[in-house]
């Protein structure tokens, strides 16, 4: 067992962390303010690779591994979390969707422009009325020939107004035996004819990015863009969050390091009682467990990247990982700005937006309550993971590397 | 083009430098590619995407010196090497410059070398025209801006930054250009330079590799590094009941601490 970093995962974070801090970090509160999405962040991120990172290099990608992925994420939102929820939605939901279920078509077509940060992908399954409950999600996607007709709205979706294709779930059947067979993922052109996208404001947190709907109407989608067989569509959307509660895991692990780091700043030089606040115990005890709850949350991500890397099934490990550090983070933001006192409160400190921008997270990517159910499952053997038509493909340094054939067809 | 790049691994700038004993420590600081040679590695880059040809970066440095070496690699340099010898551990500007020239001559017909304009930890802004001067070739210091580069004519125009403005200054090649910070925006290391460096094999050149035998002894040593004397400061407050009286009491205190 070796809890070090290598050269290539140092550098890989040292780059990351050298972007956002440059880059990002001086002008987001400004644009946390305004409630809108910087318009530099998506092609940089692009420019960058980071859009691509995990993505064999035959494909577009950067060909790093999934450890690289988290650590990306960890920096990203050490800075914001709106940077994270990109790599979430993009590279999480419907990039590495694609890497697991895509046909070679799909993957020349949809995954490779993706992944060189050309076009940007999203994840749409919630809705109104379906969050948690997928199985109950309304919108239909009926054959028309040799298409499908897509009916419905989607709400709650990450870059909805600014992606340009959607890893998007529908039902195909309204009779189904059990009620997750009747659903189908698709991969949307938000671009289609029919399609209607638009942010919603007033959003507590994550501010600075863009949430919003995508709104279909005989939204023609090509059969060939079907992702997975029909009926498979749960399935594939169960699979796409362990891809994005991985991201979402490790970025916590990232906001609880800058609550921290962003506590010890201000406890050293803010002065009490003569002393400064770093003296006080009950200062000191806040600040323990940020340290202690840091450690924990990398600990879980990076074990989950390992798995990834060596191609295990890690539903249960991905679940802890996200719920732990998305509780986590959200208890060290309240504890800085107890740190900070009045100045916690205000936005001319960053504390404030790491505790609005952490609560979001406790709801998306399954609530940390359907977290609980599905670990409580796991551990009283209620639950088991059965194997999948399509598992993700383990990280193979040299195929992920190589600058021709794809992935499957090395196999 | 042949293109070389000169860079030292220095701690953090954030680093706190202490004195322990009379000992200069910068404590357990991370190590880092010296901020200013980031420029001068952007320039070898930019040189070589303008004229074609290959960077090598070199440093002079212990075994830890390879990481910032990767960086250099990361960031798109072609090729790296590390001079390290115990004998070069406490080398001066004298003896750096003495091994880097030598290390430089062993390079197939370099065009034009490389440096930053100071390593940020020691500081001396000399290596750069010292090892110009060993080679017997131009220093053109202090460049913000490369105006004209004819790799077929073997001549480069540079603008220095002075005090008093910019200075044209017109070289033949091969020389030696030392940066400032103003010549460009560095770039951060790509993921596909990352996976070069961290798999590159970094060759490791002694001291007789280059044929710089016997070792001479550095001419500088620093026997002791005093701390700057730290300030004692406190906070008095003058009282009166007018402002006629406030200032009054203020000229009084300022002439008791011969101030005025």
């Amino acid at each position: 067992m070796d809890f070090s970093l290598g050269p290539e995962h140092q550098m890989v974070q040292k780059m990351v962390r050298e972007f956002a801090q440059k880059e990002v970090a001086p002008f987001i509160q400004e644009w946390d303010r305004k409630q809108q999405m910087s318009p530099e962040v998506l092609p940089r991120m692009g420019k960058l690779g980071i859009l691509g990172i995990c993505f064999p290099i035959s494909l577009g990608g950067q060909g790093l591994d999934f450890i690289s992925l988290g650590l990306a994420c960890e920096e990203l939102e050490a800075v914001d979390t709106t940077l994270r929820v990109v790599m979430s939605v993009h590279v999480g939901l419907c990039g590495l969707s694609l890497l697991q279920w895509g046909t070679e078509a799909q993957q020349q077509e949809f995954l490779i422009p993706l992944a060189r940060g050309e076009k940007i992908g999203c994840g749409a399954f919630s809705e109104s009325g379906a969050g948690s409950d997928v199985a109950n999600l309304q919108t239909t996607a009926k054959q028309d020939g040799t298409d499908y007709l897509l009916n419905g709205e989607k709400m709650w979706i990450s870059l909805a107004s600014k992606a340009d294709f959607a890893l998007l779930t529908a039902r195909t059947d309204s009779n189904p035996k059990r009620r997750s067979q009747g659903l189908s993922s698709f991969i949307v052109d938000l671009h289609s004819a029919g399609v209607t996208t638009g942010d919603i404001k007033g959003k507590l947190g994550v501010r600075a990015g863009s949430t919003g709907w995508i709104s279909l109407q005989d939204v023609r989608v090509p059969k060939e863009s079907r992702l997975g067989e029909q009926g498979e569509g749960f399935k594939i959307t169960m699979s796409a969050f362990d891809s994005g509660r991985y991201t979402v895991a490790a970025g916590a692990a990232g906001l609880i390091r800058a609550c921290l780091e962003a506590s010890v700043a201000y406890a050293k030089e803010r002065k009490t009682f003569g002393q400064p606040i770093a003296e006080h115990q009950l200062v000191q005890a806040k600040i323990a467990r940020m340290a202690s709850d840091y450690e924990i949350a990398k600990l879980l991500y990076l074990k989950v990247g390992w798995m990834k890397n060596q191609g295990v099934r890690n539903t249960y490990e991905t679940s802890m990982a996200k719920q732990f550090a998305t509780d986590a983070s959200f208890n060290a933001a309240s504890e800085a700005i107890a740190v900070h006192g009045s100045y916690g409160y205000s936005d001319e400190f960053v504390v404030e937006r790491y505790l609005r921008n952490a609560r979001g997270a406790m709801i998306y990517e399954g609530t940390n309550e359907i977290h609980s159910l599905i670990q409580a499952g796991y551990a009283l053997g209620n639950r088991t993971d059965k194997a999948l038509r399509r598992e993700m493909p383990a990280y193979e340094p040299q195929r992920w590397q190589a600058e021709a054939a794809g992935i499957r067809e090395a196999t | 083009m042949k293109i070389v790049v000169c860079v030292k691994q220095t701690p953090d700038t954030a680093a706190t430098l202490t004195v322990v004993g009379g000992v200069a420590s910068w404590g357990d600081a991370p190590l880092v590619l010296n901020p200013w040679d980031e420029y001068a590695v952007e320039q070898a880059l930019r040189t070589k995407e303008a004229h074609g040809g290959s960077v090598t970066a070199m440093s002079l440095g212990p075994q830890a010196a390879k990481e910032s070496l990767k960086q250099a690699l990361a960031m798109g340099c072609d090729e790296a090497i590390l001079i390290s010898d115990p004998a070069l551990e406490r080398a001066d500007s004298l003896l750096a410059s003495a091994a880097l020239a030598a290390a430089i001559k062993r390079i197939d017909a370099p065009d034009i070398v490389f440096f930053g304009k100071a390593a940020v930890d020691t500081d001396t802004e000399v290596t750069g025209p010292q090892v110009a001067r060993r080679l017997g070739w131009p220093s053109l210091n202090l460049v913000a801006a490369i105006s004209e580069l004819d790799p077929a004519a073997k001549t480069i125009t540079v603008e220095r930054l002075l005090e008093e403005g910019r200075q044209l200054v017109r070289s033949p090649l091969p020389a030696v250009v030392s940066v400032v910070k103003e010549i460009n925006e560095p770039r951060y290391p790509s993921f596909m330079g990352i996976r070069k460096a961290s798999k590159a094999e970094i060759p490791i050149w002694s001291a007789s590799d280059i044929g710089l035998q016997p070792v001479p002894e550095p001419a500088l040593t620093w026997p002791e590094v005093i701390a700057p004397v730290r300030a004692e400061q406190s906070c008095e407050f003058v009282s009166g009941e007018t402002p006629q009286q406030q200032a009054a009491a203020l000229v009084e205190r300022l002439i008791e601490e011969k101030l005025i």
